[in-house]
Protein backbone atom coordinates (compact mmCIF):
# COMPACT_ATOMS: atom_id res chain seq x y z
CA UNK A 1 0.00 0.00 0.00
CA UNK A 2 1.20 3.44 -0.81
CA UNK A 3 0.97 5.50 2.55
CA UNK A 4 2.71 8.07 4.99
CA UNK A 5 2.33 7.77 8.22
CA UNK A 6 2.10 10.91 10.78
CA UNK A 7 4.52 11.25 13.22
CA UNK A 8 3.67 14.71 14.81
CA UNK A 9 1.38 16.85 12.66
CA UNK A 10 1.99 19.96 14.69
CA UNK A 11 -0.75 22.45 16.11
CA UNK A 12 -3.15 21.65 13.95
CA UNK A 13 -3.04 19.75 10.13
CA UNK A 14 -5.98 18.76 8.11
CA UNK A 15 -6.39 16.94 4.85
CA UNK A 16 -8.07 19.55 2.30
CA UNK A 17 -8.46 19.83 -1.66
CA UNK A 18 -9.93 22.46 -3.52
CA UNK A 19 -13.25 22.49 -1.32
CA UNK A 20 -16.94 21.08 -1.19
CA UNK A 21 -19.12 22.64 -4.14
CA UNK A 22 -22.41 22.19 -4.43
CA UNK A 23 -23.82 21.78 -1.32
CA UNK A 24 -24.15 25.48 0.39
CA UNK A 25 -28.05 25.08 0.03
CA UNK A 26 -27.56 22.76 2.79
CA UNK A 27 -25.68 24.64 4.96
CA UNK A 28 -22.58 22.68 3.98
CA UNK A 29 -19.52 25.45 4.22
CA UNK A 30 -16.64 25.02 1.07
CA UNK A 31 -13.74 24.08 3.56
CA UNK A 32 -10.76 23.30 1.10
CA UNK A 33 -7.39 24.92 1.26
CA UNK A 34 -7.39 28.29 3.12
CA UNK A 35 -4.24 29.04 0.79
CA UNK A 36 -6.22 27.78 -2.55
CA UNK A 37 -3.58 28.73 -5.06
CA UNK A 38 -0.67 27.04 -2.84
CA UNK A 39 -2.54 23.76 -2.55
CA UNK A 40 -3.52 23.97 -6.52
CA UNK A 41 -0.02 24.93 -7.79
CA UNK A 42 1.42 22.32 -5.56
CA UNK A 43 -0.56 19.49 -6.97
CA UNK A 44 0.74 20.95 -10.10
CA UNK A 45 4.06 20.27 -9.57
CA UNK A 46 3.34 16.48 -7.87
CA UNK A 47 1.29 15.51 -11.59
CA UNK A 48 -1.89 15.57 -9.44
CA UNK A 49 -5.13 16.59 -11.38
CA UNK A 50 -6.68 19.64 -10.00
CA UNK A 51 -9.26 17.81 -7.04
CA UNK A 52 -6.29 15.95 -5.42
CA UNK A 53 -6.06 16.46 -1.19
CA UNK A 54 -3.28 17.12 0.01
CA UNK A 55 -2.40 18.59 4.09
CA UNK A 56 -3.03 21.72 5.45
CA UNK A 57 -0.38 22.04 8.28
CA UNK A 58 -1.03 25.32 10.14
CA UNK A 59 2.46 26.49 12.40
CA UNK A 60 4.54 24.27 11.38
CA UNK A 61 5.80 21.50 13.45
CA UNK A 62 5.08 18.83 11.23
CA UNK A 63 6.93 15.25 10.62
CA UNK A 64 6.28 12.25 8.59
CA UNK A 65 7.63 9.31 6.95
CA UNK A 66 7.62 8.57 3.73
CA UNK A 67 5.96 4.54 3.44
CA UNK A 68 6.45 4.52 -0.51
CA UNK A 69 8.49 6.00 -3.03
CA UNK A 70 6.78 9.58 -4.46
CA UNK A 71 7.29 12.82 -5.47
CA UNK A 72 5.90 15.92 -3.47
CA UNK A 73 5.73 19.79 -3.09
CA UNK A 74 5.91 21.95 -0.02
CA UNK A 75 4.02 24.87 -1.09
CA UNK A 76 2.61 28.19 1.03
CA UNK A 77 4.23 30.66 3.06
CA UNK A 78 6.65 28.74 4.25
CA UNK A 79 9.75 28.91 6.01
CA UNK A 80 11.78 25.84 6.33
CA UNK A 81 11.79 22.37 5.61
CA UNK A 82 13.75 18.85 6.38
CA UNK A 83 13.75 15.83 4.33
CA UNK A 84 16.08 13.30 6.19
CA UNK A 85 17.58 16.26 7.92
CA UNK A 86 18.80 18.31 4.65
CA UNK A 87 17.23 21.56 4.25
CA UNK A 88 14.90 21.33 0.67
CA UNK A 89 13.37 24.11 -1.16
CA UNK A 90 9.31 25.35 -0.98
CA UNK A 91 7.24 25.53 -4.17
CA UNK A 92 9.24 22.93 -6.11
CA UNK A 93 8.94 19.06 -6.55
CA UNK A 94 11.43 16.85 -4.55
CA UNK A 95 11.37 12.60 -4.60
CA UNK A 96 11.19 10.98 -1.28
CA UNK A 97 11.87 7.05 -0.94
CA UNK A 98 10.22 4.77 1.49
CA UNK A 99 11.81 4.91 5.25
CA UNK A 100 12.52 9.28 4.29
CA UNK A 101 11.29 11.41 6.86
CA UNK A 102 10.06 14.74 6.28
CA UNK A 103 10.29 17.33 9.18
CA UNK A 104 8.96 21.17 9.50
CA UNK A 105 9.91 23.70 11.42
CA UNK A 106 8.32 25.37 14.44
CA UNK A 107 6.95 27.98 13.89
CA UNK A 108 7.92 30.56 13.70
CA UNK A 109 11.37 30.49 12.48
CA UNK A 110 11.68 33.26 10.45
CA UNK A 111 8.89 34.47 11.14
CA UNK A 112 6.13 33.56 8.18
CA UNK A 113 2.45 33.14 7.78
CA UNK A 114 0.48 29.88 9.42
CA UNK A 115 -0.17 27.57 6.64
CA UNK A 116 2.12 25.28 4.65
CA UNK A 117 0.94 22.74 1.72
CA UNK A 118 1.71 19.33 1.41
CA UNK A 119 0.83 17.70 -1.59
CA UNK A 120 1.76 14.44 -3.08
CA UNK A 121 1.49 12.09 -6.66
CA UNK A 122 -1.54 10.60 -6.32
CA UNK A 123 -3.19 12.51 -3.63
CA UNK A 124 -4.14 11.85 -0.17
CA UNK A 125 -6.82 9.10 -0.38
CA UNK A 126 -9.46 9.34 1.80
CA UNK A 127 -13.37 8.62 1.24
CA UNK A 128 -15.01 11.69 -0.30
CA UNK A 129 -17.59 12.87 1.75
CA UNK A 130 -20.43 15.03 -0.70
CA UNK A 131 -17.91 14.69 -3.35
CA UNK A 132 -15.17 16.07 -1.54
CA UNK A 133 -12.01 14.94 0.85
CA UNK A 134 -11.97 18.38 2.85
CA UNK A 135 -12.05 17.99 6.42
CA UNK A 136 -15.06 19.98 8.36
CA UNK A 137 -13.62 19.79 11.92
CA UNK A 138 -16.67 21.34 13.38
CA UNK A 139 -19.04 19.26 11.30
CA UNK A 140 -17.23 16.06 11.91
CA UNK A 141 -16.80 15.17 8.66
CA UNK A 142 -14.74 14.78 5.44
CA UNK A 143 -10.51 14.12 5.44
CA UNK A 144 -9.81 11.63 8.16
CA UNK A 145 -13.06 10.62 10.61
CA UNK A 146 -13.37 14.66 10.29
CA UNK A 147 -10.92 15.69 13.01
CA UNK A 148 -7.33 17.49 12.51
CA UNK A 149 -4.16 14.64 12.46
CA UNK A 150 -2.88 12.66 14.90
CA UNK A 151 0.59 11.33 15.45
CA UNK A 152 0.58 7.84 14.19
CA UNK A 153 -2.54 8.27 11.55
CA UNK A 154 -1.62 6.49 8.88
CA UNK A 155 -2.58 7.94 5.37
CA UNK A 156 -3.75 6.22 1.94
CA UNK A 157 -1.80 7.70 -1.19
CA UNK A 158 -3.95 7.44 -4.66
CA UNK A 159 -2.18 6.80 -7.92
CA UNK A 160 -0.59 9.00 -9.42
CA UNK A 161 -2.45 11.04 -12.56
CA UNK A 162 0.54 12.51 -14.30
CA UNK A 163 4.50 13.09 -14.21
CA UNK A 164 5.78 15.35 -11.58
CA UNK A 165 6.92 18.48 -13.09
CA UNK A 166 10.57 19.18 -12.88
CA UNK A 167 11.11 22.76 -12.44
CA UNK A 168 10.18 25.18 -9.50
CA UNK A 169 7.10 27.37 -9.62
CA UNK A 170 7.90 30.48 -11.44
CA UNK A 171 7.91 33.36 -9.09
CA UNK A 172 4.77 34.92 -10.79
CA UNK A 173 2.46 32.38 -9.44
CA UNK A 174 3.63 32.75 -6.05
CA UNK A 175 1.44 35.04 -3.85
CA UNK A 176 3.22 38.14 -2.70
CA UNK A 177 2.91 36.94 0.67
CA UNK A 178 3.93 39.85 3.40
CA UNK A 179 2.69 40.55 6.87
CA UNK A 180 1.37 43.93 5.64
CA UNK A 181 -0.40 42.95 2.93
CA UNK A 182 -3.17 45.44 0.80
CA UNK A 183 -6.28 43.60 0.50
CA UNK A 184 -8.01 44.01 -2.87
CA UNK A 185 -11.67 43.67 -2.42
CA UNK A 186 -15.16 44.70 -4.31
CA UNK A 187 -17.49 46.48 -2.61
CA UNK A 188 -20.89 44.42 -1.87
CA UNK A 189 -23.13 43.24 -1.19
CA UNK A 190 -24.43 45.68 1.20
CA UNK A 191 -21.87 48.36 0.69
CA UNK A 192 -24.83 50.91 0.74
CA UNK A 193 -24.95 50.77 4.70
CA UNK A 194 -21.71 51.85 5.10
CA UNK A 195 -21.31 55.98 5.39
CA UNK A 196 -19.50 57.94 3.37
CA UNK A 197 -17.00 59.07 6.05
CA UNK A 198 -17.07 54.36 7.16
CA UNK A 199 -15.61 53.87 3.61
CA UNK A 200 -13.13 56.40 3.35
CA UNK A 201 -11.90 54.83 6.61
CA UNK A 202 -12.28 51.13 5.50
CA UNK A 203 -10.21 51.89 2.55
CA UNK A 204 -7.72 54.22 4.05
CA UNK A 205 -7.01 52.98 7.62
CA UNK A 206 -4.90 49.79 8.45
CA UNK A 207 -6.67 47.07 10.65
CA UNK A 208 -5.07 44.11 12.99
CA UNK A 209 -5.32 40.98 12.57
CA UNK A 210 -6.32 39.68 16.44
CA UNK A 211 -6.14 36.56 18.26
CA UNK A 212 -9.51 35.80 16.29
CA UNK A 213 -8.56 34.06 13.34
CA UNK A 214 -8.78 30.77 12.10
CA UNK A 215 -10.16 28.44 9.22
CA UNK A 216 -13.78 30.31 10.05
CA UNK A 217 -12.68 33.76 9.77
CA UNK A 218 -10.15 36.36 10.73
CA UNK A 219 -11.23 39.39 13.16
CA UNK A 220 -9.67 42.63 12.32
CA UNK A 221 -9.26 45.59 14.73
CA UNK A 222 -9.16 49.17 13.71
CA UNK A 223 -11.30 52.27 13.40
CA UNK A 224 -15.00 51.54 13.79
CA UNK A 225 -16.89 51.24 10.77
CA UNK A 226 -19.80 53.92 10.59
CA UNK A 227 -23.13 51.93 9.74
CA UNK A 228 -26.15 54.39 10.08
CA UNK A 229 -28.47 51.54 9.70
CA UNK A 230 -26.87 49.15 11.94
CA UNK A 231 -24.90 45.70 11.52
CA UNK A 232 -28.24 43.25 11.21
CA UNK A 233 -29.32 42.63 7.83
CA UNK A 234 -32.22 39.73 7.02
CA UNK A 235 -29.54 36.41 6.85
CA UNK A 236 -28.11 35.92 3.08
CA UNK A 237 -25.50 33.74 1.28
CA UNK A 238 -22.20 34.50 2.58
CA UNK A 239 -19.05 33.64 0.79
CA UNK A 240 -15.37 33.40 1.63
CA UNK A 241 -13.73 36.43 1.35
CA UNK A 242 -16.65 38.39 2.04
CA UNK A 243 -15.78 41.55 5.05
CA UNK A 244 -18.97 41.27 7.64
CA UNK A 245 -19.38 43.68 10.08
CA UNK A 246 -20.58 43.49 13.23
CA UNK A 247 -22.32 46.14 15.51
CA UNK A 248 -19.40 47.67 17.13
CA UNK A 249 -18.00 48.69 13.80
CA UNK A 250 -14.94 45.60 13.55
CA UNK A 251 -14.69 43.88 10.33
CA UNK A 252 -14.03 39.80 10.25
CA UNK A 253 -13.35 38.31 6.91
CA UNK A 254 -14.53 35.27 6.17
CA UNK A 255 -12.51 32.05 5.61
CA UNK A 256 -12.59 28.78 3.71
CA UNK A 257 -14.67 26.78 6.85
CA UNK A 258 -17.12 30.32 6.94
CA UNK A 259 -20.62 29.52 7.27
CA UNK A 260 -22.92 29.78 4.37
CA UNK A 261 -25.41 32.50 5.79
CA UNK A 262 -25.00 35.35 7.83
CA UNK A 263 -27.07 38.38 9.54
CA UNK A 264 -23.89 40.77 9.36
CA UNK A 265 -23.53 43.49 6.74
CA UNK A 266 -21.22 42.15 4.66
CA UNK A 267 -19.48 45.51 2.98
CA UNK A 268 -16.94 43.88 0.60
CA UNK A 269 -15.29 41.09 -0.47
CA UNK A 270 -11.89 40.46 -0.93
CA UNK A 271 -10.84 39.21 -4.33
CA UNK A 272 -10.17 35.59 -5.24
CA UNK A 273 -6.34 36.12 -5.56
CA UNK A 274 -5.89 37.81 -2.65
CA UNK A 275 -7.60 34.94 -0.66
CA UNK A 276 -3.87 33.30 -0.38
CA UNK A 277 -2.86 36.65 1.32
CA UNK A 278 -5.78 36.38 3.76
CA UNK A 279 -4.54 32.52 4.40
CA UNK A 280 -1.58 33.69 5.57
CA UNK A 281 -2.41 36.38 8.06
CA UNK A 282 -1.24 35.24 11.58
CA UNK A 283 -2.52 37.72 14.79
CA UNK A 284 -0.30 40.72 14.61
CA UNK A 285 -0.33 41.30 11.22
CA UNK A 286 -1.12 44.68 9.61
CA UNK A 287 -3.49 44.69 6.55
CA UNK A 288 -5.41 47.60 4.49
CA UNK A 289 -7.83 47.33 2.13
CA UNK A 290 -7.91 48.75 -1.71
CA UNK A 291 -10.99 49.16 -3.47
CA UNK A 292 -11.04 48.07 -6.97
CA UNK A 293 -14.47 47.15 -9.48
CA UNK A 294 -15.47 44.21 -10.76
CA UNK A 295 -13.68 44.58 -14.31
CA UNK A 296 -10.40 44.93 -12.39
CA UNK A 297 -10.76 42.17 -10.62
CA UNK A 298 -11.54 39.98 -13.50
CA UNK A 299 -8.35 41.04 -15.35
CA UNK A 300 -6.51 39.73 -12.19
CA UNK A 301 -8.44 36.83 -12.15
CA UNK A 302 -7.69 35.88 -15.86
CA UNK A 303 -4.13 36.96 -15.90
CA UNK A 304 -3.50 34.42 -12.81
CA UNK A 305 -5.37 31.70 -14.08
CA UNK A 306 -4.02 31.81 -17.62
CA UNK A 307 -0.49 32.52 -15.85
CA UNK A 308 -0.97 29.05 -13.82
CA UNK A 309 -2.01 26.89 -16.82
CA UNK A 310 0.04 28.21 -19.32
CA UNK A 311 3.17 27.36 -17.41
CA UNK A 312 2.03 24.15 -16.39
CA UNK A 313 -0.47 22.21 -19.12
CA UNK B 1 -45.16 38.85 -15.13
CA UNK B 2 -42.15 41.15 -14.53
CA UNK B 3 -40.60 40.51 -11.07
CA UNK B 4 -38.49 43.50 -9.12
CA UNK B 5 -35.02 42.14 -8.49
CA UNK B 6 -31.42 43.44 -7.70
CA UNK B 7 -27.96 42.11 -8.92
CA UNK B 8 -25.74 42.39 -5.59
CA UNK B 9 -22.15 41.74 -6.27
CA UNK B 10 -20.50 39.05 -4.28
CA UNK B 11 -16.78 39.06 -5.43
CA UNK B 12 -15.47 38.22 -8.69
CA UNK B 13 -16.51 34.88 -8.21
CA UNK B 14 -20.27 35.37 -6.65
CA UNK B 15 -23.48 37.64 -7.08
CA UNK B 16 -26.72 37.49 -5.24
CA UNK B 17 -30.04 38.20 -6.51
CA UNK B 18 -32.17 39.52 -4.29
CA UNK B 19 -35.88 39.84 -4.57
CA UNK B 20 -37.50 42.27 -2.24
CA UNK B 21 -36.28 43.37 1.57
CA UNK B 22 -38.65 42.08 3.38
CA UNK B 23 -39.16 37.75 5.33
CA UNK B 24 -42.30 36.91 3.06
CA UNK B 25 -43.52 33.92 1.66
CA UNK B 26 -44.05 35.10 -1.73
CA UNK B 27 -40.56 36.56 -2.13
CA UNK B 28 -39.31 33.17 -0.60
CA UNK B 29 -40.98 31.38 -3.13
CA UNK B 30 -39.79 33.33 -6.25
CA UNK B 31 -35.85 32.39 -4.98
CA UNK B 32 -36.65 28.90 -4.98
CA UNK B 33 -38.59 28.74 -8.27
CA UNK B 34 -35.41 30.70 -9.79
CA UNK B 35 -33.34 28.38 -7.78
CA UNK B 36 -35.00 25.07 -9.88
CA UNK B 37 -35.13 27.02 -13.40
CA UNK B 38 -31.78 27.54 -12.89
CA UNK B 39 -30.60 24.18 -12.22
CA UNK B 40 -32.53 22.44 -14.68
CA UNK B 41 -30.27 24.88 -17.44
CA UNK B 42 -27.02 23.16 -16.23
CA UNK B 43 -25.00 26.38 -17.12
CA UNK B 44 -21.50 25.44 -17.38
CA UNK B 45 -19.30 27.61 -14.54
CA UNK B 46 -22.03 28.27 -12.02
CA UNK B 47 -20.17 25.98 -9.78
CA UNK B 48 -22.75 26.51 -6.26
CA UNK B 49 -26.48 27.63 -5.30
CA UNK B 50 -27.74 28.95 -1.97
CA UNK B 51 -30.91 30.08 -1.99
CA UNK B 52 -31.87 32.36 1.59
CA UNK B 53 -35.22 34.02 2.52
CA UNK B 54 -34.80 37.31 0.15
CA UNK B 55 -32.31 36.30 -2.30
CA UNK B 56 -30.20 33.79 -4.34
CA UNK B 57 -26.89 33.44 -3.95
CA UNK B 58 -24.61 32.20 -6.97
CA UNK B 59 -21.11 31.06 -7.03
CA UNK B 60 -19.15 31.07 -10.43
CA UNK B 61 -16.00 30.40 -12.38
CA UNK B 62 -15.45 33.44 -14.50
CA UNK B 63 -13.46 31.64 -16.66
CA UNK B 64 -16.12 29.52 -18.34
CA UNK B 65 -19.05 31.84 -17.64
CA UNK B 66 -18.31 35.67 -17.63
CA UNK B 67 -20.00 37.62 -15.73
CA UNK B 68 -21.75 38.98 -18.83
CA UNK B 69 -23.12 35.79 -19.33
CA UNK B 70 -24.28 34.89 -16.18
CA UNK B 71 -26.19 37.91 -15.87
CA UNK B 72 -28.29 37.36 -19.39
CA UNK B 73 -28.32 33.54 -18.06
CA UNK B 74 -30.26 35.16 -14.66
CA UNK B 75 -32.28 37.16 -16.62
CA UNK B 76 -33.48 34.61 -18.79
CA UNK B 77 -34.48 32.10 -15.74
CA UNK B 78 -36.04 35.18 -13.44
CA UNK B 79 -38.27 35.68 -16.71
CA UNK B 80 -39.42 31.94 -17.38
CA UNK B 81 -39.33 31.42 -13.43
CA UNK B 82 -41.78 34.29 -12.68
CA UNK B 83 -45.00 31.92 -13.99
CA UNK B 84 -42.92 28.14 -13.10
CA UNK B 85 -44.41 25.77 -11.25
CA UNK B 86 -42.88 25.07 -7.75
CA UNK B 87 -41.74 21.60 -6.18
CA UNK B 88 -43.82 20.86 -3.53
CA UNK B 89 -41.82 20.26 -0.50
CA UNK B 90 -42.54 17.34 1.63
CA UNK B 91 -43.87 17.44 5.12
CA UNK B 92 -41.80 16.09 7.63
CA UNK B 93 -43.13 15.24 11.40
CA UNK B 94 -40.55 16.35 13.69
CA UNK B 95 -40.89 14.97 17.51
CA UNK B 96 -39.80 17.19 19.76
CA UNK B 97 -39.27 16.74 23.59
CA UNK B 98 -40.44 20.37 24.77
CA UNK B 99 -39.23 21.64 28.49
CA UNK B 100 -36.88 19.83 31.41
CA UNK B 101 -33.88 19.64 30.17
CA UNK B 102 -34.87 19.32 26.83
CA UNK B 103 -35.73 23.07 26.99
CA UNK B 104 -33.81 25.11 29.52
CA UNK B 105 -35.25 28.70 27.57
CA UNK B 106 -38.99 27.16 27.90
CA UNK B 107 -39.40 29.02 31.19
CA UNK B 108 -38.27 32.16 30.24
CA UNK B 109 -40.38 32.32 27.04
CA UNK B 110 -43.33 31.48 28.83
CA UNK B 111 -42.81 34.47 31.14
CA UNK B 112 -41.58 36.47 28.44
CA UNK B 113 -44.80 36.28 26.99
CA UNK B 114 -47.31 35.82 30.21
CA UNK B 115 -47.76 32.10 29.58
CA UNK B 116 -46.96 29.00 30.78
CA UNK B 117 -44.23 26.22 29.47
CA UNK B 118 -47.51 24.03 28.43
CA UNK B 119 -48.64 26.95 25.98
CA UNK B 120 -45.41 27.52 24.53
CA UNK B 121 -45.11 23.78 23.52
CA UNK B 122 -48.93 23.97 22.43
CA UNK B 123 -49.04 27.29 20.32
CA UNK B 124 -45.18 26.26 18.68
CA UNK B 125 -46.69 22.54 17.68
CA UNK B 126 -49.58 23.86 16.25
CA UNK B 127 -48.69 25.37 12.54
CA UNK B 128 -47.12 23.61 10.19
CA UNK B 129 -43.55 25.55 9.40
CA UNK B 130 -42.38 26.04 5.77
CA UNK B 131 -38.25 25.68 5.04
CA UNK B 132 -37.10 29.36 4.08
CA UNK B 133 -33.62 28.21 4.15
CA UNK B 134 -30.59 26.07 5.56
CA UNK B 135 -27.79 27.75 6.82
CA UNK B 136 -25.67 28.14 10.03
CA UNK B 137 -24.22 24.84 10.55
CA UNK B 138 -25.01 21.80 7.74
CA UNK B 139 -28.70 21.09 8.23
CA UNK B 140 -30.24 24.05 9.85
CA UNK B 141 -33.69 24.70 9.26
CA UNK B 142 -34.83 28.27 9.32
CA UNK B 143 -38.63 27.99 9.45
CA UNK B 144 -41.33 30.80 8.91
CA UNK B 145 -44.80 30.53 10.47
CA UNK B 146 -44.07 31.17 14.22
CA UNK B 147 -47.11 32.28 16.08
CA UNK B 148 -46.78 36.00 17.11
CA UNK B 149 -47.40 35.10 20.58
CA UNK B 150 -43.71 33.21 20.84
CA UNK B 151 -41.64 35.91 19.20
CA UNK B 152 -39.09 36.01 21.10
CA UNK B 153 -35.29 38.05 21.17
CA UNK B 154 -32.33 36.31 21.02
CA UNK B 155 -30.19 35.39 24.36
CA UNK B 156 -28.17 38.57 25.23
CA UNK B 157 -25.32 35.96 25.59
CA UNK B 158 -25.15 32.89 23.46
CA UNK B 159 -24.72 29.91 24.82
CA UNK B 160 -21.16 28.15 23.66
CA UNK B 161 -22.87 24.54 23.22
CA UNK B 162 -26.14 24.16 22.40
CA UNK B 163 -27.04 20.00 22.04
CA UNK B 164 -27.74 18.60 18.74
CA UNK B 165 -31.46 17.98 17.97
CA UNK B 166 -32.33 21.64 20.12
CA UNK B 167 -35.25 23.20 18.52
CA UNK B 168 -35.13 27.16 19.34
CA UNK B 169 -36.55 30.18 18.62
CA UNK B 170 -35.45 33.67 17.61
CA UNK B 171 -37.23 36.48 17.26
CA UNK B 172 -39.96 35.51 14.35
CA UNK B 173 -37.67 32.34 13.32
CA UNK B 174 -37.59 28.65 15.09
CA UNK B 175 -35.10 26.19 14.16
CA UNK B 176 -32.94 23.04 15.40
CA UNK B 177 -29.41 22.81 15.88
CA UNK B 178 -28.34 19.56 13.51
CA UNK B 179 -25.09 18.67 15.07
CA UNK B 180 -23.62 20.43 18.93
CA UNK B 181 -22.91 23.90 18.13
CA UNK B 182 -22.60 27.72 20.08
CA UNK B 183 -25.84 29.33 19.39
CA UNK B 184 -28.08 32.18 20.94
CA UNK B 185 -31.42 31.01 20.15
CA UNK B 186 -33.89 30.46 23.08
CA UNK B 187 -34.02 26.42 23.45
CA UNK B 188 -37.04 25.30 24.04
CA UNK B 189 -37.73 21.40 23.09
CA UNK B 190 -35.27 19.02 21.62
CA UNK B 191 -35.99 16.34 18.66
CA UNK B 192 -34.51 12.99 18.89
CA UNK B 193 -34.31 12.82 15.03
CA UNK B 194 -31.07 13.64 13.41
CA UNK B 195 -31.34 16.42 10.70
CA UNK B 196 -27.84 15.91 9.51
CA UNK B 197 -25.85 12.76 9.68
CA UNK B 198 -22.72 12.81 6.99
CA UNK B 199 -22.53 9.04 7.18
CA UNK B 200 -26.27 8.18 5.79
CA UNK B 201 -27.07 8.14 2.36
CA UNK B 202 -29.17 11.04 2.35
CA UNK B 203 -27.37 13.21 4.80
CA UNK B 204 -29.82 16.23 5.19
CA UNK B 205 -33.78 15.56 6.84
CA UNK B 206 -34.75 18.56 5.24
CA UNK B 207 -34.45 21.12 2.40
CA UNK B 208 -35.20 24.91 1.75
CA UNK B 209 -38.84 24.29 0.67
CA UNK B 210 -40.17 21.52 2.27
CA UNK B 211 -42.98 21.79 5.49
CA UNK B 212 -42.43 20.88 8.93
CA UNK B 213 -44.55 20.11 11.75
CA UNK B 214 -43.60 19.64 15.14
CA UNK B 215 -45.08 16.53 17.51
CA UNK B 216 -44.74 16.74 21.12
CA UNK B 217 -43.30 13.57 22.67
CA UNK B 218 -42.79 12.99 26.26
CA UNK B 219 -39.12 12.08 27.68
CA UNK B 220 -39.88 8.30 27.87
CA UNK B 221 -40.99 8.44 23.70
CA UNK B 222 -38.03 10.34 23.33
CA UNK B 223 -35.70 7.96 25.03
CA UNK B 224 -37.32 5.48 22.69
CA UNK B 225 -36.53 7.35 19.93
CA UNK B 226 -32.80 7.76 20.72
CA UNK B 227 -32.77 3.76 20.69
CA UNK B 228 -33.49 3.55 17.36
Amino acid sequence: MRSIRIIEPGPFATIQDRGRYGYRSLGVPLCGAMDAQALRVGNLLVGNDRKAAGIEITLGGFHAEFHCDVHFALTGDIGGALLNGSHIDSWRTHSAKSGDTLALDNYPSPRTGPRTYFSVSGGIDVPPVMESRSTYVRGGFGGLGGRALRAGDELRLGNPAGPPKDLPAPSWIIPPYSREPILRAIPGPQDDRVSPDGRRVFYSEPYLVTERADRMGISLLGPAINLPDGADIISDGTCPGAVQVHGNGQPTILGAASQTTGGYVKICVVISSDMALVAQLIPGDQVRFEQVDLWQAREIYMRNEYLTRDFFD
Amino acid sequence: MQSEFRILLCGDTGISVEFGSSIDPAINARVRRLLSVLKSRNQPGILDLNPTYRSLFIQYDPWICSFERLLQTVEECVESSAVAGERTGALVEIPVCYGNEFGPDIEEVAAFHDLVPQDVARLHAAPVYQVYMIGFTPGFPYLGGLDERLQTPRKSEPRKKVAAGSVGIADRQTGIYPIESPGGWRIIGRTPLSLFDPGRKMPFLLQAGDFVRFVPISGEDFAKHSDH
